[in-house]
């Protein structure tokens, strides 16, 4: 079987991030493969190992679509165990919103021939809006199951567990679809040395919007739908009283709750 | 005035209070008309009066609930074409969130979600507030497109009913489902066991506990029950199994806005602090001073859970009787 898993480059949240004053996007240095992305590629690696792994012919197939930087991503998803590697970059792709975004994965993905199963993380860690997945799959035409907890397969039926607030749900969803998937899936492996070395002989296709049959105008800055006209950091949460507890934190406490008309 | 269309879904017996503020929100925007999933009683119908609804589109087709999310877009989308909305508003659950993004493109509009706000400016037309990188920027968004679609999130607004009441029209619909819409069937649906708490996202306090409370969330669940509060967790704390998932808070749980959150027993791992650091107040206790926790909270208290708790518990038990 077929298994795109889409991986992206993003800013790393254990450093500050920051927005372009100008053009309210994200400054991306300090990048790396979203951690939320390494659950779905774990997810296809199990999946394509219990049918005999590549050499029985499946292929997991890591995509992700950015500027030149974000083969990174890529690349590191190619040494924790992804078959193949295709980065589609343009700058006519800056500035898409959910919608460029989701249109640019369609086109690309549509373009690998018959693909089987798209799946991906439950959000980006920078944008977080877990909007993709599901524009994704409207616009492919398969189905959809998002925030898998869990995934099997039966024939050509994934099924999948997801829970919400109130319903823990069973889903199934015929083949071709585009799944999402939780940490709570499994746990990821990490790249190994082999991997590491497996890796470096692996090429990473790089496509262009023209390559993949899809006019400029419809993605990026120019065919975003949604846009922001103004953006503003909010100041930094400062610390207030610290305490350390010398038999009565507790009565401060209450205190705190009082003044604050919380009790 | 033009036409705001906001998802109720499945209200049951009695309007929720995440329907209420969507439609406070509404009324400051247009004419709120109400697109109700499932079976409308007639306490929700006077309800939706009473909160400035004239006109309701309803739905009460099989296939809403037997299908996953695509079949309630394509509601959606017929309800909005119906009365030619310039905007649709939703709630912002993980559900609703994909509703919305199918609906977008279903309707070729764009589309905003986590949103905290939404004015109608004269000139700018609808700008949404939102917050991003973890609540360290607010932006303001707008579409392009003819129609909007925005999920809201909750506590935002103090719902509020209208001053004057009228009886809601009600309109039903019979939506032609796609084939693409029947493709992922509900096989199973199992209510979750009810806390009796208040739900996390929406709750004005929290409570919560981490890896310090190392298995007895007993301490976290009084003080909860004493505030009225909800009660969180971090994901050490779900992971272990001491509380079920729904609970924890963060990047990958929750996200919460209370009043105040009350932080036992977590580090404040950057994930962690994700899903909590729009709170109001933040009071952390946690034995070790170096925790990160401590840098963003309005009270810290160095010291052992198991004797500040209890502590407090007493206290606001003493001064209440
Ligand atoms: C992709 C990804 C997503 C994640 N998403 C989330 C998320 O959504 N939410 C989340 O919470 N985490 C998330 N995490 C995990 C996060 O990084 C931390 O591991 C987690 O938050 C730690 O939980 P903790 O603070 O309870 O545990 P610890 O970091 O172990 O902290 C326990 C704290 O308890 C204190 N303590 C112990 N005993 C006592 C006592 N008797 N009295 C007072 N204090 C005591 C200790 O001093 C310590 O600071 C995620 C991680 C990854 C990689």
């Amino acid at each position: 079987m077929t298994i795109v898993v889409l991986v992206k480059y993003v800013p790393d949240a254990q450093f500050d991030r920051h927005l372009d004053g100008a053009r309210h996007t994200i400054d991306r240095a300090e990048s790396i493969l979203s951690e939320l992305d390494e659950y779905p590629l774990e997810a296809a690696l199990q999946l394509a190992e219990a049918r005999g792994g590549a050499s029985a012919g499946n292929r997991i197939i890591a995509v992700t679509m950015g500027p030149e930087s974000a083969s990174a991503a890529v690349k590191k998803a190619l040494q924790i165990g992804a078959y193949e590697g295709v980065h589609l970059s343009d700058p006519a792709l800056a500035g898409s919103d959910v919608a460029g975004t989701s249109k640019a994965l369609a086109a690309l993905i549509d373009s690998l021939g018959p693909v089987d199963l798209v799946l991906t993380g439950m959000a980006s860690t920078d944008g977080e809006t877990s909007l993709v997945p599901a524009q994704l799959a409207a616009r492919l035409g398969f189905g959809q199951a998002t925030f898998a907890a869990a995934l099997e397969l039966d024939g050509d039926l994934a099924v999948v567990r997801r829970d919400g607030d109130a319903f823990s749900e069973v889903i199934e969803v015929q083949l071709p679809a585009v799944i999402s998937v939780t940490d709570q899936i499994n746990d990821p492996r990490y790249p190994n040395f082999k991997g590491i070395m497996a890796a470096k002989k692996r090429k990473i296709e790089v496509l262009t919007l023209a390559g993949i049959g899809l006019d400029p105008a419809t993605v990026g800055a120019s065919g975003a739908q949604a846009v922001v006209a103004r953006s503003q950091p909010v100041p930094a949460r400062g610390a207030g009283v610290l305490i350390t507890d010398s038999g009565d934190a507790g009565i401060a406490l209450v205190d705190f709750l009082a003044d604050q008309k919380l009790l | 005035m033009r036409n705001i269309v906001v998802f109720i879904d499945q209200p049951g017996s009695a309007l929720g209070k995440a329907g209420k503020e969507l439609l406070t929100f509404a009324r400051g925007l247009g004419a709120p008309v109400a697109a109700v999933a499932g079976e409308l009683s007639e306490a929700v119908r006077a309800e939706l009066g009473e909160y400035g609804v004239a006109q309701v589109l309803n739905s009460n087709q099989a296939e809403l609930f037997e299908y996953s999310i695509v079949p309630k877009a394509e509601f959606l989308a017929v309800a909005a074409q119906r009365v030619d909305a310039q905007l649709v508003l939703t709630g912002n659950s993980a559900e609703h969130k994909e509703i919305a993004a199918r609906l977008a493109v279903l309707l070729d509009a764009g589309v905003i979600s986590d949103a905290v706000g939404v004015v109608a400016d004269a000139d700018a037309g609808i700008q949404v507030e939102k917050l991003v990188l973890a609540g360290s920027y607010t932006v303001s968004a707008s579409v392009r497109s003819a129609i909007g679609i925005v999920a809201l999130k909750a506590n935002g607004v103090e719902p509020e009913a209208a001053g004057s009441s009228s009886a809601a029209a009600v309109e039903t619909v019979e939506v032609p489902f796609s084939e693409l819409a029947l493709r992922a069937r509900i096989a199973s649906r199992q209510a979750r066991p009810a806390s009796g708490r208040p739900e996390l996202s929406e709750a004005r306090i929290v409570v919560a506990g981490g890896r310090g409370v190392d298995g007895d969330f007993g301490p976290v669940e009084e003080l909860a029950d004493l505030l009225g509060a909800a009660v969180g967790a971090s994901r050490a704390a779900t992971d272990a199994g001491w509380i079920d998932h729904s609970a924890q808070v963060g990047q990958t749980g929750k996200t919460v806005s209370p009043q105040l959150y009350i932080s036992v027993g977590i580090s404040g791992a950057i994930q962690q602090k994700a899903g909590m650091q729009t709170s109001k107040f933040i009071v952390a206790v946690n034995q070790d001073a170096e925790s990160p926790v401590f840098e963003i909270a309005d009270l810290g208290i160095v010291g052992d859970l198991f004797t500040v708790l209890p502590q407090a518990i007493e206290e606001i038990k003493r001064r209440r009787a």
